[in-house]
């Protein structure tokens, strides 16, 4: 499994030809207590870099962007009982939903553990 | 993922800024200074504030004096409240006006002695002191003590961390102000605040905030806390923030304040704006401001259109998660016809209908320290 990060604090889980995508560590930090989650529809297509989830804390609405082009093909109903999963497990349980890998040549551009860890040492 | 960050110009640097870094404090643009946001968290510290006591600094408000003779029947010719029979040591809220009727803002007027103090919104500070300037005969002397911090100790713990650190402060009730000395230390404390529960706002030299604020926290009853609890907290309250669910375009009764325009001084008039009010107050205007409770646990934030079937009937001002209650509460102006208490429609949020209905406010109740 590769794990890869966007300069808008996504990580995305690639595990054959579905990736898993969340909000990082330090995203959730940055918003704070999340109150509500909106998650896409299942069967719905997003793009890259389009909007795909809204995620709320007590004091504001955030975009989720799209990591790469593909189908929804499952939402984390888990936050729509329990929203603060994203801040106590934001790169495990708090995973938002699963797609399909429309073009895997869009991972290339990407970063790895290491070059996120130092993007985000540089904010 | 990206967030809003508003733009600003050059940034004010408050008398605690250091100290709210050495706290763990975000800081954020917010009135033209760089102000905490949140310490540990929002949630966790409008609770605390709910069960404990939390500090607030609030020293971007404008703390201002009118003093020289007559100067309350000078300054009730610009605010509909009574400030002429107010009894020293006693507060008032109330609101600056224009000829039209419109909220310049919302200010607490307090008599306090030799002077009637004001403590007025931090982003309208300039604003309120042009226009006071420009109305005010100039033998009313109008100061800005703008060396002095303000500090807001609020919470159900509040009185008696106060009353163990500044002896007497305990005796104070809702809306009463009395100086203290806490050792050397001049203190200038009104029970008052703006979050719903009990507390305090303590004017204090800035060159002393430090030292107080120190005290304050040394007590594990209070933990500081940030504009982003104070804001949950307010809206929980019922309370009106200015610049969002007050402005220029909108009159007390409107905002359904009408609580701060005195009976006598409505029949009277006498000032500034006072034909619009009670030409409002006889009409009741057509629109009003109402608190929404709002089914599911999406929140809906400041702009969002209000709609009964296809028909806009309103927006929201104000909007949030309710930490205490659960779920998400607003405050929007809608038109008359649907203000009652019970009354439901549908706030519109990325192009979903969220179902809302007209609740009392506050959302949660006061717990104002009244006398025993």
């Amino acid at each position: 499994m590769a794990r890869y990060f966007t300069d808008e604090h996504e990580w995305i889980d690639l595990e054959g030809d579905l990736a898993t995508v969340g909000i990082t560590d330090y995203a959730q930090e940055q918003l704070g207590d999340i109150v509500f989650v909106e998650l896409p529809e299942v069967g719905s297509n997003v793009d890259k870099g389009g909007e795909a989830a809204v995620v709320e804390s007590v004091k504001a609405a955030s975009d989720v962007y799209a990591p790469i082009t593909g189908e929804v093909m499952e939402a984390n109903a888990a936050l729509e009982e329990d929203p603060a999963l994203v801040n106590t497990s934001p790169e495990e349980e708090g995973w938002f939903f699963r797609m399909t890998v429309g073009d895997k040549t869009e991972l290339e551009g990407l970063m790895d553990a290491k070059a996120y860890k130092a993007f985000c040492d540089e904010l | 993922m990206s967030e809003e960050t508003p733009e600003v110009d050059e940034l004010g640097t408050l008398p605690l800024d250091a100290w709210h870094r050495t706290q763990g404090g975000r800081m954020v643009p917010f009135a033209g200074y760089e102000m905490p946001i949140q310490y540990e968290g929002i949630v966790a510290e409008h609770e605390w504030t709910r069960t404990s006591a939390s500090l607030f600094d609030v020293s971007h408000m404008g703390q201002l004096s009118v003093s020289g003779d007559g100067a309350a029947h000078e300054l009730e010719k610009l605010l509909p409240g009574a400030i002429e029979s107010l009894k020293p040591g006693k507060m008032r809220y109330s609101l600056l006006l224009t000829e039209a009727g419109g909220i310049i803002d919302d200010l607490m007027v307090t008599n306090a002695g030799p002077h009637i103090a004001l403590v007025v919104n931090g982003a309208c500070k300039w604003d309120d002191i042009a226009h006071l300037r420009e109305h005010l005969p100039d033998a009313i002397t109008l100061n800005h003590y703008d060396d002095q911090a303000l500090l807001a100790l609020q919470g159900p713990k509040a009185g008696e961390v106060l009353e163990a650190l500044v002896p007497g402060t305990g005796e104070l009730t809702f809306m009463n102000a009395a100086f203290f000395d806490w050792d050397g230390v001049p203190l200038w404390v009104s029970r008052a605040g703006y979050t719903g529960e009990d507390g305090f706002e303590i004017s204090v030299h800035a060159a002393q905030v430090e030292k107080l604020a120190d005290a304050l926290v040394a007590d594990d009853r209070v933990k500081p806390a940030g504009l982003g609890a104070r804001d949950s907290l307010r809206l929980e309250a019922g309370l009106p923030l200015y610049g969002h669910d007050l402005d220029q375009n909108i009159d007390p009764v409107s905002a359904d304040l009408s609580f701060a325009l005195t009976k006598k001084r409505r029949e009277l008039g006498g000032y500034m704006g006072h034909g619009a009010v009670a030409a409002r107050l006889a009409d009741g205007g057509t629109i009003r401001r109402v608190g929404l409770k709002i089914e599911g646990r999406m929140p809906a934030r400041e702009g969002a259109l209000v709609f009964a079937g296809d028909t806009e009937i309103g927006r929201l001002t104000s909007g949030g998660f309710s930490p205490t209650l659960g779920y998400p509460i607003a405050m929007a102006y809608v038109a008359v016809e649907h203000a009652a208490e019970g009354t439901t429609m549908e706030i519109e949020v990325r192009k979903k209908r969220l179902p809302a209905t007209v609740v009392p406010m506050p959302f949660v109740p006061h717990r104002y320290y009244r006398g025993k």
